[in-house]
């Protein structure tokens, strides 16, 4: 604006006005190297983390399958050293404590997440939201000592049921995020539809938007098992393991990651080859639960889970 | 006229919620309060069952090194130096490569590409720790012994980080399965936290004309940085509470060493490991104060890293918003 005296004037008084200005050239090539070696390097660590996903699945697969057979899933475990038998006490625990803890977790959870989305204020959602996530972060093991003192001391010996609730509270998080996830995608129009109708707002969230919502409800629900029919830790000292099929639950139980681990940390081959092939088993139905919920979810709109 | 009025007035009353709509609201509330119960509950349980062990060990349990059930001696020292040692060296890895490959999803990759890459590290987060615990122990573990710590052993063998015997169960080999399994939390967090980085951020870097990865560093980072960081604390959180994996391949044993070559132990791993070993009373009841510990300290992470992930999400989409 003053002119171009004006605009030297002020340059000259600018610190580095008098060093000679860079080649412009080899300042270019500097910062061009600079972003490709950067680009490379977030490329190679995508690529590490990709690896031991590829890794892990090749391993199981290539050393379960050899020793995966139908005796490995109908049978009881044989004497330690003794070649066959199987880990049919672990696959029935499984499915009944799973079972269990996902129909004692998951009506909570689902109330749970209406609340946060349906009833709520501002901050009465913001607390229960974070109380949900704070939860999902609690160590499994710390919630498998929490089912320990709440049922397996009172009752007085380690039981089924106490693994279900230590299960039950590991699902629990998990559904009440994504039951609030997917109500918030059901339009309000929707609930404002029945409104004008006269229907009062819990026959409407009973009637009209659980069931909008109730795909991706489920599909959470399919993560949670999987997610939880993975555990161990907090199986330790509530369900404990056992070597025999046992359907009661107010006694000891086995579980295929108990199993896992009792196996692989063994001192025989018989056993790292079924635990091998229990590990095996157990990916195949976890990752396929989560991969087609992962898929149905993305389908339904919500980005993440 | 005033007939229909009235005849409408009564059918609307007839309807009106006088039952439902309370009890429903119960319901829910109350399920809400099973949260909060739940979580106050796991602190009072698990303080109330080993209060034998807190009153006969007392403060002292923090900083004792000798763990010693046969001889009632109890200190959690070693658990707690294991855990952080294994926690933190893992935190700092998967950081790098966790950050790093959020970054290359949201900056760099062609969507084809970030798509099954993005679901491949949510995958790896779905692999039961107890799998990953099995290939520790007879992948991993015998791989790093012959390739990584015969070596490091061999050159570097006069640090006290690397002394030792290389028998691949151990210090390392915990720290690479923590990595792998933190690494999807906090590349999880990190994408969204990057993600949420308005776009004219960038476009105002590319316009002065920024490289690529000018504009991460200039434009993108600083504004995700805290966000970052609370994905980190995020992982940190995993990985103290994380139980199985560790507990097959550190090596178990109640040491304070320097070295990565050593065998370790973690606060999680000793509850794991020797709970349903524990014969007494007093010693289940020092396992389960170490549970508390953990419980308290994972609580005081998680509660920390979400309000600081929420407040720059927060932030981040009321600016969008208002941009």
């Amino acid at each position: 604006m003053s002119g171009a005296d004006g605009t030297l004037a002020g340059a000259a008084r600018l610190p580095g006005a008098g060093i000679p200005p860079r080649v412009p050239g080899r300042n270019m090539a500097r910062r061009r190297t600079t972003d490709r070696v950067m680009r490379a390097l977030l490329g190679i660590a995508a690529v590490i983390a990709a690896v031991p996903l590829v890794l892990v699945l090749l391993y199981v697969l290539v050393q379960g399958l050899p020793a995966l057979n139908l005796a490995l899933l109908t049978q009881a475990p044989v004497p330690a050293g003794f070649p066959g038998g199987g880990v049919a006490p672990a696959v029935v625990g499984t499915l009944i404590m799973v079972g269990l803890g996902t129909l004692i977790g998951t009506p909570i959870a689902v109330l749970a997440g209406i609340y946060v989305r349906e009833y709520a204020g501002g901050r009465g959602a913001t607390l229960i939201r974070f109380l949900v996530d704070v939860l999902a972060g609690v160590p499994t093991i710390a919630i498998g000592l929490f089912a320990y003192g709440l049922v397996v001391v009172p009752m007085g010996s380690f039981s089924a049921l106490a693994g279900a609730v230590a299960l039950a509270v590991i699902i629990i998080p998990i559904v009440a995020r994504i039951t609030d996830e997917m109500l918030g995608l059901v339009p309000g129009s929707v609930r404002e539809a029945a409104y004008a109708l006269g229907i009062p707002p819990w026959k409407t969230i009973v009637r009209v938007v659980l069931p909008a919502a109730s795909g991706g409800i489920v599909t959470g629900i399919l993560l949670g098992v999987a997610r939880i029919a993975g555990e161990t830790a907090p199986l330790i000292f509530t369900a404990l393991g056992n070597d025999r099929v046992s359907t009661a639950l107010g006694e000891p139980m086995d579980a295929l990651p108990l199993r896992i681990w009792v196996y692989a940390s063994g001192p025989y081959d018989s056993w790292h080859a079924q635990a091998w092939a229990a590990s095996l088993v157990l990916v195949f139905l976890v990752l396929a639960f989560s991969l087609l919920t992962r898929l149905a979810l993305r389908r339904r709109g919500a980005a993440r889970t | 006229m005033t007939a229909q009025v009235g005849a409408v007035r009564a059918e609307l009353g007839r309807h009106r919620p006088r039952f439902g709509e309370p009890a429903f609201r119960g319901l829910v509330v109350l399920a809400s309060l099973t949260v909060l119960a739940i979580i106050a509950g796991l602190v009072v349980v698990i303080a109330t069952t080993s209060m034998a062990g807190i009153a006969h060990n007392g403060i002292g349990f923090l900083w004792g090194t000798t763990w010693d059930p046969v001889h009632s001696v109890f200190g959690a020292l070693p658990f707690i130096y294991g855990t952080l040692l294994t926690s933190i060296t893992a935190l700092i890895l998967s950081m790098l490569i966790g950050v790093g490959v959020a970054l290359f999803l949201v900056e760099l990759a062609p969507s084809w590409l970030a798509g099954p890459l993005g679901f491949m590290i949510e995958m790896l987060a779905a692999i039961p720790s107890v799998v990953y615990g099995l290939w520790g122990i007879f992948v991993l573990a015998p791989w790093l012994r012959d390739y990584v710590e015969v070596p490091l052993h061999d050159t570097l063998g006069w640090l006290p980080f690397f002394s030792g015997y290389p028998i691949g169960i151990g210090n390392l080999a915990a720290v690479v399965v923590l990595t792998i399994m933190v690494l999807p939390t906090v590349a999880a967090v990190s994408r969204d936290v990057v993600s949420a980085v308005p776009g004219s951020q960038r476009e105002a870097a590319l316009a002065l004309g920024a490289t690529r990865w000018e504009t991460i560093r200039m434009g993108v980072l600083p504004y995700a940085r805290s966000g970052i960081l609370g994905a980190g604390i995020l992982g940190l959180a995993r990985g103290v509470g994380e139980t199985m994996a560790v507990t097959m391949v550190i090596g178990n044993s109640p040491t304070i060493s320097l070295s990565f070559l050593a065998q370790g132990y973690t606060m999680a791993s000793v509850i794991a490991n020797e709970f349903t070993e524990a014969t007494t009373n007093l010693y289940r009841s020092s396992l389960i104060e170490i549970g508390l510990l953990l419980l308290v300290v994972t609580l005081v992470i998680n509660a920390a890293a979400r309000l600081l992930v929420w407040r720059v999400a927060y932030t981040a989409s009321s600016r969008s918003l208002a941009a």
